[in-house]
């Protein structure tokens, strides 16, 4: 069998040369390991982070329902008909209960199988509750590292407040649908405020208007562009000139799709690559770039004080202090503190 | 710190389209703690493989009501083989002669399943017979 166990476990070395040069199965592989959080993954990512940073991440979010699957799909043809290669990383929730999951994203898919250029990997979250798993970042460094172009990063189907897709990508799209909520949604902290691109997906259903509507009108509260007024309960557009402010900012547009047959996708991949080209002329790119870089050592740094934290004490050994604290000769804060003091 | 799941791919390979079967076997496989990527119907094998390929399965479980089980199921095997994933656990559902089974086994395919099969077989069979790296 050990034949057969050296065809399971290459090494990291040729790991690492496999990703880099395309070998697929390798490259499978390394996500594995980088997802299982093997004890080798950090020499894997470290021997891949060199080669990383130069493709063009870009997040989907938004409810579930609203089409960001098929969404991800037609954005992705989009990409191979200009030639570009597409990594896309899927994520589905995991059962709080059992453990297990059911990542169903590749139903949406099938129109990108069997090209070479496109590498789809689904991702349960594992626990984690901002959107994303715990080593999607990691993942989504070796999809780059692999040298794919543009790297689809999609959500679990989102509420109101799991905004970390926006530390991961550096452009985020968040996908609404029509019949969601009305404007008060609209005007609410969390996932809006993260959107680099607005898009209401599924817009030839009936209501399409008034989500556009409630969202430009939350987009105007915030500044520039067109006004809004409400004239016997109905919202009107008031047109105001509105200039070519790229140089002043970037302004966060909504999106008209349909992404099952196509409709609006070429318009929001050319938007999504103008804000790639305002990301990388104004210096924001570096900004966005300093910021996922300091989130990602100071998780690494977190996961491994806890390793250690955890390592250091006995197990059994909080029992007595629990039972201390319950009775109040104690209390959780002084003896949280003591504890780390004689580690 | 390591933390490894069992993912298990779930297709229907050919062009009958009854997937409720499939859908109920990926609904079991996720309540027993498994990963399960549900790539749905009218697959090809090379779709099936390589999607395989990507997800990095440990089981690939193919639903086949159609008839054409030997010739899809076979073929699986072999596109998984020659792309290096050897230890994959190829396990067929649906309606299959009894006198196929042991052709398909001999192909390649680890198990098959007749319909009314108890959830706890088949889950049984991969928790014994999937190869876990301690």
């Amino acid at each position: 069998m050990s034949a057969v166990e050296t065809t399971r476990r290459p090494s990291i070395a040729a790991l690492v040369e496999g990703v880099l040069n395309g070998h697929r199965l390798h490259l499978a592989r390394a996500i594995s390991r980088v997802e299982n959080q093997e004890d080798d993954a950090g020499e894997l990512l470290a021997a891949l982070y060199p080669h990383s940073g130069r493709g063009h991440i870009i997040g989907v979010t938004g409810a579930p329902g609203t089409g960001k699957s098929t969404l991800v799909t037609a954005l992705a043809q989009s990409y191979r008909n200009i030639g570009l290669t597409v990594g896309i990383v899927a994520i589905d929730p995991t059962s709080p209960f059992t453990g297990g999951a059911l990542l169903g994203d590749r139903v949406r898919m099938r129109s990108l199988a069997g090209d070479p250029g496109v590498f789809v990997r689904s991702m349960a979250t594992r626990g984690s509750l901002g959107g994303l798993s715990k080593t999607t970042g990691d993942v989504v460094t070796v999809l780059d590292a692999a040298g794919f172009e543009r790297i689809l990063v999609e959500t679990v189907g989102v509420g109101q407040a799991e905004v970390e897709i926006a530390s991961t990508a550096h452009t985020t799209l968040v996908v609404e649908a029509p019949g969601l909520g009305d404007e008060v949604q609209a005007i609410k902290a969390g996932i809006l405020e993260i959107a680099d691109i607005l898009v209401v997906n599924k817009a030839d259903r009936p209501g399409a208007d008034r989500t556009i509507r409630a969202l430009e009108m939350m987009l105007e509260i915030e500044g520039d562009g067109a006004r809004y007024v409400r004239h016997h309960g109905q919202l009107l557009r008031v047109e105001s000139p509105v200039e070519d402010d790229e140089e002043a900012g970037w302004k966060v547009v909504v999106m008209k799709t349909v992404a099952t047959d196509g409709t609006g996708v070429e318009a929001l991949r050319q938007r999504i690559d103008a804000h790639r080209r305002w990301l990388l002329e104004s210096g924001e790119l570096a900004m966005r770039e300093q910021l996922r870089i300091a989130h990602t050592l100071e998780n690494i740094l977190r996961a491994e004080l806890n390793r250690r934290i955890a390592s250091r004490i006995r197990p059994g050994s909080l029992d007595a202090l629990v039972e201390r604290i319950r009775r109040r000769e104690s209390d959780p804060y002084s003896a949280a503190a003591d504890l780390l003091a004689h580690l | 710190m390591s933390e490894r799941k069992i993912r298990v791919l779930v297709a229907k390979p050919g062009l009958d389209g009854h997937d409720r079967g499939a859908k109920v076997v990926a609904r079991m496989l996720r309540d027993a703690g498994f990963e399960v990527i549900y790539t749905g119907i009218r697959q090809t094998p090379q779709m099936i493989a390589e999607a395989a390929l990507q997800e990095d399965v440990d089981v690939v479980g193919l639903s086949i009501l159609s008839g054409a089980h030997m010739t899809l199921c076979p073929k699986v095997v072999e596109l998984l083989r020659a792309q290096g994933q050897d230890n994959v656990l190829v396990i067929v559902g649906g309606i299959i002669p009894e006198e196929d089974v042991e052709k398909l086994k001999a192909a390649g395919v680890a198990a098959v399943f007749g319909p009314g099969t108890p959830s706890q077989e088949y889950v049984n069979f991969i928790l014994n017979n999937v190869k876990v790296p301690a």
